[in-house]
């Protein structure tokens, strides 16, 4: 979609501000906002892609003022909710008021450190054969879905060169409506500053993106 | 400068902070009494990523790069599998792509799209590395960004920015301080920095170890 998400090339935001010797969590509700989102993974079953439309799913304004565990506790609540996990007269009462929804798993304690060496690896088989290769050029379509992608405004329509063939991954525009993992190859695709940014781009950039198969069209 | 937007910050989300702390805690009542959390679980996590899951472990295979010939190889090649050797992989690093630094070439690593990092090497990113300052600039004014951590490139340098659109996540492997002959790993990965590791800065100087 192209929401308040796709921030690559926008202006206005001021500079970047680090923060010295910055905790890694600000307060103490962001650490169970993050936790819980990671432990609720299990029982809710919704998958990377289905999380991040979530997140990303707002009106841009809105997006732009809520700090980033603001919208990881935002998204959880409302996955949540659309799985029937919990309802609004629940979150208003702050308790349970009827029995759960059965769950197939939860996720216990002596299994988190292994549930996250295990993570969540992408790469699939696939019969189909890549059908690009290292130096070829290539050039970004234009799509715009008002559903999830990972394909950033700036570099549509643009043309670049594959620099890496990575391998056959889940396509998060597939999975992330629930169609399905439909993984695609996926390819580094690298361009020249200057054909993304124009004449007064600087020449010593060059900026590359991971893309699936079904972004690119052929421009050798 | 850095001072002033952590007060900004506090201050923008003050009233939020204690509103999200009661809607974070009714949360986590309703999703106990359901049974669908752990509360013990819910404290593992959170120590794993406070404490044991941080840069830390990305200087340390940063370190071994900097002295085993034979795994600097590996690394470039199979990042995932030299850094899994290292104990390091799984969530947020399934797939990982190390990226080295040469006197011609600077690599920085961004997630324009949400906030993609490599956690199992760098633990959790850095507010400003999910901030729409960066997000937006790093692909468009790189060396502009770069000039906002004080670090200034030779114009010549070739810049690489990798945007982190998929599961790929990217390591930044820094160049090897001069001065720092015959030290071992253990030494040189206290030089190695966080921001090193994302492309915005620069290890320490062999002087500044501690």
């Amino acid at each position: 979609m192209n929401g308040g998400q796709d921030l690559g090339g926008t202006d206005g935001h001021g500079p970047v501000m680090p923060e010295p010797n910055e905790p890694v969590f600000h307060a103490e509700w962001e650490k169970r906002a993050f936790a819980l989102t990671l432990a609720m993974g299990m029982p809710g079953g919704w998958n990377i892609d289905m999380g991040r439309f979530v997140r990303e799913n707002r009106p841009p304004g809105e997006y732009l003022a809520m700090s980033y565990y603001q919208i990881w506790f935002a998204a959880l609540e409302q996955m949540s909710k659309e799985r029937g996990l919990m309802a609004d007269d629940e979150i208003a009462a702050g308790h349970s008021l009827r029995p759960p929804k059965s769950v197939k798993r939860i996720l216990s304690p002596a299994d988190v450190a292994k549930t996250l060496h295990r993570g969540g690896p992408t790469e699939r088989d696939t019969n189909m054969p890549a059908a690009f290769r290292p130096g070829d050029a290539v050039r970004m379509k234009n799509i715009n879905p008002p559903t999830h992608t990972r394909l950033p405004r700036y570099v549509r329509g643009h043309a670049g060169v594959i620099e890496r063939v990575i391998g056959c991954h889940v396509f998060p525009d597939s999975n992330a409506t629930g169609a399905g993992e439909n993984p695609q190859w996926l390819y580094t695709v690298r361009f020249d500053g200057r054909e993304l940014w124009g004449a007064d781009g600087d020449p010593s950039v060059t900026v590359s993106v991971d893309a699936w198969e079904p972004y690119l069209l052929s421009a050798g | 400068m850095a001072h002033d937007d952590g007060d900004r910050h506090h201050h923008d989300h003050g009233s939020d902070l204690s509103e999200m702390q009661l809607r974070t805690r009714a949360l986590e009542t309703i999703l106990l009494e359901k049974g669908y959390i752990d509360p013990a679980s819910i404290d593992v996590l959170i120590e794993t990523y406070e404490k044991k899951i941080g840069p830390r472990n990305g200087a340390q295979v940063v370190a071994k790069a900097w002295v085993d010939p034979t795994f600097r190889q590996w690394l470039f090649e199979d990042g995932t599998a030299a850094i899994g050797s290292l104990g390091f992989g799984g969530r947020s690093g399934n797939h990982l792509v190390a990226l080295e630094n040469t006197p011609a070439v600077h690599n920085m690593t961004v997630c324009t799209l949400c906030s993609c990092y490599p956690w199992a090497v760098l633990g959790l990113p850095p507010l400003w590395y999910k901030s729409a300052p960066y997000r937006s600039r790093a692909v468009a004014d790189p060396r502009g960004v770069l000039a906002d951590f004080g670090v200034t490139l030779p114009k010549d340098t070739e810049i690489r920015v990798w945007d982190s659109t998929a599961e790929l996540r990217y390591l930044v492997v820094p160049m090897r301080p001069a001065g720092t002959d015959g030290w071992s790993e253990e030494k040189l990965a206290k030089l190695v920095t966080r921001d090193s590791m994302i492309g915005t800065g620069f290890p320490k100087n062999p002087g500044d170890a501690s």
